[in-house]
């Protein structure tokens, strides 16, 4: 039996604002396992960001937790003190965010930066930029130990983002969470990292939730995939069985309209009909079903994330066809 | 850094002569007969004529500038025309008193004005908060000679804590003669940067890279206290140096009220009795103080902050 790193179970975040509650994450239930890849894929606001910073309650003010648990190592996040939570980032559990042009401090040198998030740490300072030179040297930043005396504006996004990979390995976490950490780069760079990451996690065996909107990416380096869309979890299962076997329709059509998927020349890229819903006034029944081709009158209830044959989980009718509720 | 030192002060220096043009050509535009009201009833044509070939009255306006930068390059700034002493001497020694207000003042209120800002932004919309906004705009509200009338009368006429007039002896003599004075000219300021420091902090504490300072787990002081402050700091900075001018302004009032010595005191007497060349002394150093201050506020700023440095 595999152990469960990360476990979080039927998760429920408001964001409250003058519109009223807006339902950013509605009942998201999934798994991580120990030095294990799990993607979270979906489309901008599906609520990906949200998802990150309650594990870490790195959250904004007007964040609410409405239900649900977020266990670490069978402990859960959202009840510990806030002296835990602060034991625990940067130390089990790492974080790269989205942005590399804006996730580093601008005024203070690199070096100081990775020395200073060292803190637990009892070497002495010389010893600490030892450890942050040879961090960088792992990520691929040629001359490292000259670069740390340098400011994040002296380096490209790539090395940015690759500095900030190094600082979240440095304290080898058991678990890395990467927010989507290759969609401000350019495709080589996307190629780099992602095949760094893919070393480093043989390396140090961390587990990673890896967030992204490419499929691509995805596929390449994940063993299991979420599928969350406008704040919920539709479909989950491994990178096999989603991509060859999609059983949501909404994950159907998002593999339709990646374009890394599209083999002649169309003149207009494919597209999901209809928008988002609107967080803040939800619509009943499933959330998808406005924008779903395959709808039907049992649409109009929500569907549970029910577990399939081959431990895939998706949340649609369509599965449970013949079988009464 | 070098080559931005320079250029800043090559563009100091710029500043400072066409600050002294328009100050000699103003002074000049006082109406009234210059010549006659500083010798007053004593004035005979022969006196006249002596006093209007000294200070080269007679010479065109142009002239007149010319020989003033001339004097002012071999650093002669001419002479009191009462005493016959040198200007500079007569400045310089006056110098010293206004100085020692400035910089205690701007010194104490940067630290309570600071220390109060990052308090009130690391509580946001709090009663902290809502209590530090109301003691900072009461300060700002409150004019410097206000609060040196009021703390005169308080705490050296009515307690008899401070002494009223003077400057002292001594190194701590002269720091007690300081107290009122400086609380007088500082504490608006405390309130003023103490408003731009929780303004600046918060958008700063808004910032991705706090975040990230966060998720590694960093204590909320070291966050406040230096990842957040030493950008937040910047606008602070430059508002110090470019405050100096009314620091200056508010030390004109302030000396007077506490009858202490002083380059405002200075200006102010030699206006009166149209003492040209003392006014002219007295407000090139103030321009110089002005101009060498928002310089130095820059240079502060490129050492801060690494992307000015490499912009510039």
């Amino acid at each position: 039996m595999t152990e469960k790193l990360l476990e979080i179970d039927d998760l429920s975040v408001d964001y409250e604002t003058a519109r009223g509650d807006l339902k950013a994450l509605r009942n998201i239930t999934f798994d991580v396992n120990k030095s294990e890849i799990v993607g979270i894929v979906g489309e901008s606001g599906c609520g990906k960001s949200t998802l990150i910073s309650a594990i870490l309650r790195l959250i904004a003010p007007n964040t609410r937790f409405r239900s649900g648990e977020v266990r670490f190592k069978g402990e859960d996040l959202l009840t510990a003190s806030e002296r835990k939570i602060r034991d625990l980032r940067g130390d089990d559990i790492s974080i790269v965010f989205q942005d590399p042009m804006q996730t580093h401090n601008p005024v203070i040198s690199i070096g100081q930066q990775m020395v200073d998030i060292q803190h637990r740490s009892k070497a002495n300072k010389a010893e600490k930029r030892a450890t942050a030179a040879k961090m960088l040297g792992a990520v691929g930043i040629p001359d490292p130990e000259a670069r740390l005396s340098q400011f994040p504006h002296e380096f490209s996004g790539g090395m940015r983002q690759r500095i900030a990979i190094a600082m979240a390995l440095m304290s080898e976490p058991d678990l890395l969470i990467a927010d989507e950490p290759t969609t401000a780069l350019d495709a080589t760079l996307e190629v780099q990292i992602i095949e760094r990451l893919k070393d480093l996690q043989r390396d140090f065996g961390c587990a990673i939730l890896f967030i992204s909107h490419h499929l691509g990416v995805i596929a390449e380096l994940c063993d299991r995939v979420v599928v969350m869309y406008a704040g919920a979890v539709v479909e989950s299962g491994t990178v096999r069985e989603i991509f060859h076997h999609p059983k949501h329709p909404y994950t159907r059509r998002l593999i339709e309209c990646d374009p890394g998927h599209i083999k002649e020349r169309a003149r207009v890229l494919p597209t999901i009909p209809g928008e988002v819903p609107d967080l803040a006034n939800l619509p009943t029944g499933c959330i998808f079903r406005d924008r779903c081709d395959q709808a039907f009158e049992r649409c109009a209830e929500v569907p549970p994330l029910t577990r399939l044959s081959d431990g895939q989980n998706a949340a649609c009718w369509l599965n449970h066809a013949e079988e009464p509720a | 850094m070098l080559q931005f030192t320079l250029k800043r002060f090559a563009l100091a220096a710029l500043i400072l002569v066409v600050a002294v043009t328009i100050m000699f050509l103003m002074i000049r535009a006082v109406p009234g007969d210059p010549v006659s009201i500083m010798l007053g009833p004593r004035a005979t044509p022969e006196l006249k004529a002596r006093l209007i070939a000294e200070m080269a009255l007679d010479q065109s306006i142009p002239k007149q500038l010319l020989l003033y930068f001339g004097g002012l390059l071999r650093g002669d700034l001419g002479v009191d025309v009462f005493s016959g002493r040198e200007v500079t001497t007569i400045v310089f020694e006056q110098l010293p008193h206004t100085l020692k207000l400035i910089f205690s003042a701007i010194t104490w209120s940067a630290i309570l004005g600071i220390a109060l800002g990052c308090f009130a932004a690391a509580h946001p919309n709090t009663w902290i908060d809502r209590v530090a906004a109301t003691v900072s705009v009461s300060f700002i509200a409150a004019p410097a000679f206000v609060v040196a009338l009021l703390s005169l009368l308080i705490f050296a006429v009515q307690l008899q804590w401070f002494p009223a007039i003077g400057v002292g002896e001594g190194f701590w003599d002269t720091a007690w003669h300081l107290v009122l004075p400086s609380l007088a000219i500082g504490l608006s300021w405390v309130g003023y940067i103490a408003r731009l420091v929780r303004a600046s902090m918060l958008e700063v504490m808004g910032e991705s890279h706090i975040r990230t300072a966060r998720a590694f787990g960093l204590s909320e002081r070291r966050i406040i206290g230096i990842y957040a402050l030493r950008i937040a700091i910047l606008p602070v900075v430059t508002v110090i140096g470019v405050g100096m001018g009314f620091l200056l302004s508010s030390a004109v009032f302030t000396e007077i009220v506490f009858a202490r010595p002083g380059l405002g005191k200075l200006v102010i007497d030699s206006i009166t009795t149209r003492n040209y060349p003392i006014v002219m002394g007295a407000v090139l150093v103030s321009t110089g103080l002005f101009v060498i201050s928002t310089a130095l506020a820059d240079l502060i700023n490129a050492l801060l902050d690494p992307r000015a440095r490499t912009n510039a």
